[in-house]
C-alpha cells in the first residue's frame, strides 16, 4: 500500500478534528478526498506529511511510519499545502531551482517529469511567483512538489481559487502523472473533480461517510431524484420543504434536485401542490443522483 | 553542502528584494550613529550669549574677548538694562547672560573680589548647566592669570583630570552602545522576522516536509545576517574613526572576534523569538520590547548601572549587550588586550552557546 490509514484520531484543544480514520491507498491510485471546508482534509494531510503526530492510530506513508520514520517520509514524498506556499519574491526558475536544490538533485534531472507543466509556464520563468495568476501558482506549485520526483504526491485542494479553464487542465494533468506510477492523494471540495479519480472518501466533522469509487457512490443512491424548476427559486425551495411527502431539497444550479419519502410518488400531484402556492412555469424531471447529492445524503 | 548553499543564496535574494529590510540593515546604523554623534550630545558648541556690562572696563572687556574667543561660545548681543534680561531668555535668542556688576575692575583691584552673575536658561537643565561650568572654568582660567604673580599661600586649587575622554566627547561614549543596539537589533530582529516570515507565508510547511534539517535550516537562515551584521560593525567603526575622528586603541582583530561573538548571540535570541512567535509581527514586538529596551535602559549605555536600584543593577546581568559594551569600551577607548576582558568575553560565550541550545532544542520539527 502506498498509503495505510488505520483508526487516526486527532484533536486540537476541543475540536475533534479526526475521528477514527481508517482507508488505504494502493499505488498509483489517484485518491480524492471530499469533503466541505472544516471537515478535516488539511489535519488529516499534516498526519500524512509527518506536520503533526495524530492523538491515536497510525499510519505509514511509501510504507514508513508517519511518526518513527518521518524522515524518510519528507525525503519521499511531494507536498502542495492548500495555501499558495511558495517565495513570491522568488521569479519561477528560482522557486524551482530552490526547490530542487534542497532535495538534492537539478532541475535537468528530472525535467520530464515536469516537462508538460512547465512548459506553460516556462514563458514567465522570469517572473516573481508573487505576480502570477492564480493558475500558473498551481502549476509552478506542482512543478515544485513534483521536482524532486516523490513517490507518493499529497496535494491540499490545490484548484481552490483557481479558474475552470485551469481547474481542468489541472486535472489533465494528475491524471498524466498518474500513468508515470506516482500515488496521489488529492483533497478538494469540489464536488465534479470527484468523478475524476478513482476512488474518493467523502468526510464530514473528521469522520468518513464512505470511501468508493465515483461510479460506485454515484450507484449506490437509490433514491430518484427529479430536478424541479419554477418562475421563483426561493418560493420554489420553501414550498418543497413544506410538502409533506419531501425527503430531501437542494438547489442544484438552475434546478432543485429533490426527492421524495414516498415509493409511489407521481410528479402530478406535486405540481398541483406547488401550483397552489401560485408558482408558475413548473418543471419536474427525473434525473440521475450525482456524488454531490450522494454526500448530501450521507451528510445528513 | 550543495543544499545548504542553495538556502543560503534563497536568502540572499530575500533580502536584497526587500528593499524596506535592505534600508534597515544599511540605512539604520548610519543614521543611527550620525544621530548620536551629532545631535545627541552631552557637550555644547558655539552656544550664544548674551552680557550685560554695567562697567564696560578693561577688565570686562577682557573676560568677553576671552568668553568669545573660546569655540564653545560667542557673544550674540550686548543688553543694556537689567531689565532686557528676560526679555531677551523668552526670544530665546541666548542661552545665557553674563551680568558684570558697576566697577567691576575697581572691585577687583581693592577689595580683591568682584562679581559676575551667570544666568541660564535652564528649561534644558542639563544644557543649563554645562554651560555654567564652562563659564566658570574660563573665569577661573582668567582669575588664575591674574593671580600670577602673586604668591598667595595656601590656596587651594581643585584640579580634575578626565582620563580616556578627556575632552568628555560624548561621542566616544556612544558608539560602542549604538554600535551594540544596531548588532543587536540587526541580528536578532531580522532573523526572528526572517523565519517567522516562512510560517506566516506557509513555507516553512514546504521546508518541514523535505530532508532539509533543522540545523541547515537555522543555519542557512543566520548566515547571511552574521555576515550582514560584520559589514554593519565595520561601517560603525569606520563612521567613528573617519568622522568622528575617534581612536580605536585596542586590537581591531579582537575588536572584530568579540564582535562576531555579540552577533551570533543575538542571532540565536533572534531565533529563539522566532520559536515562540507565530507572525512577523509578533516577533518584532517582542524584539523591540524583549530585547531594544533592555539594552537601551539597562546595558550601561546611557544609564550607569553603578546608580540604578540593586534588583536592576542584578537584571543587567543577564543582559548579553550589558558585558559586550564592557569589552568594547574596554577595547576602543582603554586598548586593552584579551587578559582584562576575559572574563566578560567568557561570559557572553558561555550565554551564546547556551541560547544555540536552547534555540536548537526548542526548533520545532513539525507544525506544533
Amino acid at each position: 500500500m502506498s498509503i495505510s490509514i488505520s483508526n487516526i484520531s486527532k484533536s486540537y484543544k476541543k475540536a475533534k478534528a479526526l475521528q477514527d480514520i481508517s482507508f488505504d491507498v494502493k499505488p498509483g491510485e489517484l485518491f480524492g478526498l471530499i469533503g466541505p471546508d472544516g471537515a478535516g482534509k488539511t489535519t488529516l494531510f499534516r498526519v500524512l506529511t509527518t506536520l503533526l503526530i495524530a492523538n491515536e492510530g497510525n499510519a505509514t506513508v511509501a510504507g514508513f511510519d508517519v511518526v518513527d520514520d518521518y524522515k524518510s517520509i519528507r525525503k519521499n514524498v511531494g507536498y502542495m499545502p492548500g495555501k499558495f506556499s511558495l517565495y513570491q519574491d522568488l521569479t519561477v526558475e528560482e522557486n524551482l531551482k530552490f526547490f530542487a536544490t534542497i532535495f538534492g538533485t537539478t532541475i535537468e534531472e528530472n525535467y520530464d517529469l515536469i516537462k508538460e507543466i512547465y512548459v506553460q509556464i516556462e514563458p514567465f520563468k522570469d517572473r516573481r511567483a508573487g505576480k502570477l495568476s492564480g493558475g500558473m501558482k498551481q502549476k509552478l506549485a506542482l512543478c515544485c512538489a513534483l521536482i524532486h520526483k516523490p513517490k507518493v504526491l499529497f496535494l491540499d485542494e490545490p484548484t481552490t481559487g483557481v479558474d475552470p479553464v485551469s481547474r481542468k487542465e489541472f486535472w489533465d494533468m494528475l491524471k498524466r502523472l498518474q500513468q508515470k506510477h506516482i500515488t496521489i492523494l488529492v483533497s478538494t471540495p469540489y464536488m465534479d473533480e470527484a468523478a475524476l479519480c478513482d476512488r474518493i472518501a467523502l468526510i464530514q466533522d473528521g469522520k468518513i461517510l464512505e470511501i468508493d469509487s465515483p461510479e460506485a457512490i454515484v450507484k449506490n443512491y437509490t433514491k430518484q431524484i427529479y430536478n424541479v424548476r419554477a418562475n421563483n427559486m426561493y418560493l420554489l425551495i420553501n414550498s418543497l420543504k413544506e410538502y409533506e411527502y419531501n425527503h430531501s431539497v437542494y438547489p442544484f444550479g438552475e434546478f432543485v434536485h429533490y426527492t421524495n419519502s414516498r415509493t409511489d410518488f407521481n410528479p402530478e400531484n406535486l405540481k398541483v401542490f406547488l401550483e397552489s402556492k401560485s408558482l408558475i412555469d413548473i418543471e419536474i424531471k427525473k434525473t440521475v443522483a450525482t456524488i454531490e447529492d450522494t454526500f448530501m445524503e450521507l451528510a445528513k | 553542502m550543495k543544499r545548504f548553499k542553495g538556502f543560503i543564496k534563497k536568502e540572499f535574494y530575500h533580502i536584497f528584494r526587500d528593499r524596506r529590510s535592505l534600508f534597515i540593515l544599511f540605512g539604520m546604523p548610519i543614521a543611527q550613529i550620525l544621530l548620536f554623534g551629532f545631535a545627541i550630545t552631552n557637550e555644547i558648541n558655539n552656544v550664544d550669549i548674551a552680557v550685560l556690562d554695567h562697567s564696560k572696563d578693561a577688565t570686562t572687556e577682557e573676560i568677553i574677548n576671552k568668553i568669545s574667543d573660546s569655540k564653545y561660545f560667542s557673544v550674540k548681543q550686548m543688553v543694556d538694562r537689567e531689565a532686557d534680561i528676560a526679555s531677551v531668555f523668552k526670544k530665546g535668542e541666548v542661552k545665557a547672560v553674563l551680568n558684570f556688576e558697576k566697577d567691576f575692575s575697581k572691585n577687583l583691584m581693592k577689595d580683591h573680589k568682584a562679581t559676575v552673575q551667570i544666568i541660564t536658561d535652564a528649561t534644558d537643565p542639563n544644557t543649563a548647566n554645562t554651560i555654567s561650568n564652562y563659564l566658570n572654568a574660563i573665569l577661573q582660567k582668567y582669575q588664575k592669570e591674574l593671580n600670577k604673580d602673586i604668591t598667595i599661600a595656601y590656596q587651594i586649587v581643585p584640579q580634575t583630570r578626565m582620563v580616556y575622554n578627556p575632552e568628555l566627547k560624548s561621542v566616544y561614549m556612544f558608539v560602542p552602545g549604538v554600535m551594540t543596539i544596531i548588532l543587536m537589533l540587526v541580528s536578532a530582529m531580522m532573523t526572528s522576522i526572517s523565519i517567522t516570515r516562512e510560517k506566516e507565508l506557509g513555507t516553512m510547511e514546504i521546508l518541514l516536509v523535505s530532508p532539509l534539517k533543522p540545523i541547515q535550516v537555522i543555519i542557512g537562515k543566520v548566515f547571511p545576517y552574521i555576515f550582514l551584521s560584520i559589514i554593519n560593525a565595520v561601517v560603525i567603526v569606520l563612521l567613528s574613526i573617519f568622522i568622528f575622528k575617534m581612536p580605536v586603541q585596542g586590537s581591531l582583530f579582537l575588536l572584530g572576534l568579540e564582535s562576531i561573538l555579540f552577533i551570533i548571540s543575538a542571532l540565536a535570541l533572534g531565533i529563539l523569538i522566532s520559536t515562540i512567535s507565530a507572525t512577523q509581527q509578533t516577533a518584532m514586538m517582542i524584539s523591540l520590547m524583549g530585547l531594544m529596551l533592555p539594552v537601551i535602559l539597562l546595558s550601561g549605555f546611557i544609564f550607569p548601572i553603578t546608580s540604578m536600584p540593586l534588583p536592576l543593577q542584578m537584571i543587567s546581568n543577564i543582559i548579553p549587550a550589558k558585558w559586550f559594551i564592557i569589552i568594547i569600551k574596554g577595547i576602543m577607548l582603554k586598548g586593552v588586550g584579551l587578559q582584562y576582558i576575559w572574563k566578560e568575553t567568557l561570559i557572553l560565550l558561555g550565554m551564546t552557546v547556551f541560547f544555540i541550545a536552547l534555540s536548537v532544542k526548542k526548533y520545532k520539527i513539525r507544525l506544533e
